[in-house]
């Protein structure tokens, strides 16, 4: 069984990252629940996405709790702090190096904290990783959630055919190549 | 074949395999996928109505002619089709008719935590209650053969965690009932008193039938027997959490939520040595066993407030330590914000200027309730904008209402706007009206509606004419502006509020997601600019203060390039 959590900001295609691991899992037999967030939280807010996967134990909630994440995806500094929480003991966090600033921090009401990076990694195993420049440079920086699939693949049990599979299954054909290419890259990394 | 399908996905694909031939809706989170889903069969008619009652409507009508039909709302929406649906029980239906309710424990996208079971009872409907999104799509096959059984219209109630997971799901084929005969019966479809008085008996008859029919639906209300210690009543997103909670338990899950079961719980009751309830929302199945004098508890340990979760009931119900508190209280929040290029952005800066007593709407537009727009004075339900400012000038006279306002948007105007402003019309209003018209249904997800001219397809059809409207109703001026245009913007306002007598501002301006943006980012001269802070006074969040001045963020900004008109100094021009 894995939890994994999916932090960002809205808009930044955390909806599309979730969706991916849904059917690859499902391709391979296991049991999934995906709680996604709609509507008001969209605008600019905070989004949590939860996956939970498994082919052993019966899945029942859809939602993964304090301490039960094996991995979280961050797709930005500040909700990488935000989602610490989440962390199982031995879990990673796999972050995309990105600020996005805050209505309170653009207003000067609050400041930006300068050592996000610093308090994830000494809460927990951290991959970090530049996923908006990498997939700017495979074609679109909108692929950056996919750069940071391939991450993630090296943390679960599943070939590389099988994620390409995936991916294939949930992308437009026309961004088809570049999402290949993006993914390749993160698996790499 | 399996899929993973979305809770709404899998509700539309019930009502498509269960032969449903009309469904009328209205957008509203967490709710407004069905439709969406339902829309993609071409086998369903599918609308998107001005508002819930009339959806209701909609669905009895096609119902009572003999086509099974639908309605989906979220959970305030059924307050709104309450007048139809509380007598629709009444009536009956001929063939199946669902009426789809989400509700959204822990408001994630809502004004209150209102549990649709309640309204269920009250108006004598049955309610399911599915847990997963395979339950969403045999519950709705199920739901349509009580409907006709027991000829009621029925409820099939969601929460946020069932509507938005994605769990998997067996797809089955297409089954269409031949549409029954209609036949005119005026005892039963008339609702003068002396046929609803024989009409209410038939009720009472077959809501007693049914809750003890009840008893004996194993494919809605089972018990699921273990451990004979600790026994859980429980149903919904609840039994979830359950499930992974109190693994040992013994459970009785109800999937029909109302009536209840009570020979089946008396039985589970007496099985074993404690008996506990666990729900989302408010007590509704331990108050009913609770009154049936069976010792039971639930509501003491969690309340009524917010969602339940696994932690929560390990917590209270098996003494588990509290979770260690969310360490990140130190870093800044990151609520929503109007998006770059936001039409309503230029609107509520005016507001502000002209510091304005803003009545405002459900809709996109409440966020220039937040700082630093501030913008909001009221918000409380769809229309509610116009009715409370009349209510405002009517208390306080009309130099009150020269400082007051109502904002709000061409799909809450569709909804619930007109009649009030009808009210205003009527009773001598001297106030302002101002309709955010953004082309769109925009917080739900970009729905159309009734004032942009396109239907649930994106078919062209007949546009609302809304100038036409208010001077047919009587308004004494009707202006259109750009909300854009500042200055404008400004100088209209000022002269409306100051009118004696009612007047309507159409702010017009197309949703900044729906329209082509140049997408080149305004640009800034640092050194023109003297740290004024004039452009900071929007809340554009691609506008950033720095130490020296502002800088504008590439991968934000969107080049509307309203910021410039606020920069006296030169400092932000849009690009080229």
């Amino acid at each position: 069984m894995f939890n994994i959590v999916i932090v960002g900001v809205g808009g930044q295609g955390t909806l599309l990252a979730s969706k991916i691991l849904g059917v690859l899992a499902m391709n391979n037999g296991y049991d999934v629940r995906v709680s996604e967030v709609h509507g008001m939280s969209q605008r600019g807010g905070s989004v949590v996405t939860y996956v939970r996967i498994s082919n052993d134990k019966p899945l029942y909630s859809s939602i993964v709790e304090q301490g039960q994440a094996d991995v979280v995806l961050a797709f930005e500094n500040l909700e990488a702090v935000r989602a610490l929480p989440y962390m199982k003991e031995g879990g990673t966090m796999v972050i995309n190096t990105q600020e996005i600033l805050p209505m309170p921090v653009i207003t000067g009401a609050a400041k930006y904290p300068d050592n996000c990076l610093e308090r994830a990694r000494a809460a927990c195993k951290t991959v970090e990783i530049n996923a908006v420049e990498i997939a700017h440079e495979c074609g679109t920086y909108k692929a950056a959630n996919v750069v940071l699939m391939g991450v993630l693949a090296k943390s679960l049990p599943f070939s590389e055919e099988e994620w390409k599979k995936a991916i294939t299954a949930c992308v437009k054909p026309k961004f088809l190549d570049v999402n290949l290419m993006a993914f390749e890259r993160g698996f790499k990394y | 074949m399996k899929q993973l399908m979305l809770g709404n996905e899998a509700i539309a694909r019930g009502a498509w395999e269960a032969g449903v031939r009309v469904s009328s809706a209205y957008p509203g989170t967490p709710s407004t996928e069905i439709n969406e889903n339902i829309a993609n069969y071409k086998e369903i008619y599918s609308e998107w109505a001005p508002n819930e009652k009339v959806a209701v409507e909609v669905a009895l009508g096609a119902a009572v002619s003999g086509a099974r039909s639908m309605a989906c709302m979220k959970h305030v929406g059924l307050n709104v089709a309450a007048d139809p649906f509380f007598t629709a029980t009444y009536t009956g239906i001929n063939a199946g008719m669902v009426v789809v309710v989400a509700d959204d424990p822990g408001m994630h996208s809502s004004q209150n935590e209102q549990d649709t079971r309640l309204l269920g009872r009250a108006s004598h409907a049955p309610v399911l209650d599915p847990s997963s999104s395979q339950e969403c799509k045999d519950f709705m096959k199920r739901a349509f053969e009580i409907s006709e059984e027991y000829d009621t219209p029925v409820i099939l109630r969601l929460t946020t965690r069932i509507a938005h997971a994605r769990t998997l799901v067996e797809l089955e084929d297409r089954v269409l009932p031949e549409l029954r005969e209609y036949k005119k019966d005026i005892k039963k479809y008339v609702s003068m008193p002396a046929n609803m008085i024989g009409r209410h008996k038939v009720v009472e008859a077959r809501e007693n039938r049914l809750a003890e029919d009840a008893n004996n639906m194993p494919e809605l209300n089972r018990i699921e027997w273990a451990d004979r210690k600790v026994g859980v009543v429980t149903s919904g997103a609840a039994y979830n959490y359950v499930k992974e909670a109190m693994p040992e338990a013994s459970v009785l899950k109800l999937g029909l939520a109302y009536p209840m079961p009570r020979k089946l719980i008396e039985e589970f009751a007496a099985g074993v040595e404690t008996l506990y309830v666990i729900e989302d929302m408010e007590p509704f199945y331990e108050d009913t066993i609770k009154a049936w004098g069976i010792p039971c508890s639930g509501k003491d340990k969690t309340g009524v407030q917010g969602e339940l979760f696994m932690h929560k009931i390990e917590e209270k119900f098996l003494g588990a330590e509290p979770a260690a508190p969310m360490n990140t209280q130190d870093i800044p929040n990151r609520p929503p914000v109007l998006c770059p290029g936001c039409p309503h952005r230029g609107l509520y800066y005016v507001l502000g200027k002209l510091k304005l007593t803003v009545c405002s709407d459900i809709g996109c537009y409440t966020l220039g309730a937040l700082p630093p727009l501030s913008g909001v004075d009221t918000c409380v339900c769809m229309g509610a904008s116009i009715g409370m400012a009349h209510g405002f000038e009517k208390a306080r006279g009309a130099e009150q209402a020269k400082r007051t306002v109502a904002v709000l948007g061409d799909s809450t105007f569709c909804h619930s706007g007109m009649t009030g402003l009808l009210n205003m019309a009527y009773n001598r209003s001297v106030g302002t009206v101002i309709i955010a018209d953004n082309s769109i249904t925009g917080m739900t997800g970009h729905q159309n509606n009734p004032a942009n001219g396109k239907d649930i397809h994106g078919d062209p059809t007949t546009a609302l004419d809304i100038v036409k409207l208010c001077e047919a109703m009587g308004v004494a001026s009707v202006r259109i502006v750009d909300p854009f245009d500042l200055k404008e913007t400004e100088k209209v306002l000022k002269e409306e509020v100051a009118r004696d007598g009612l007047s309507v501002v159409i702010s017009r301006r197309p949703c900044a997601l729906i329209i082509k943006q140049t997408n080149k980012p305004v640009v800034n001269d640092p050194d023109a600019c003297v740290g004024c802070g004039m452009c900071m006074k929007v809340g554009c969040p691609a506008i950033i203060k720095t130490e020296t001045g502002i800088r504008i963020d590439p991968t934000q900004c969107v080049g509307c390039g309203m910021c410039a008109q606020l920069c006296h100094f030169g400092a932000l021009k849009a690009a080229e």
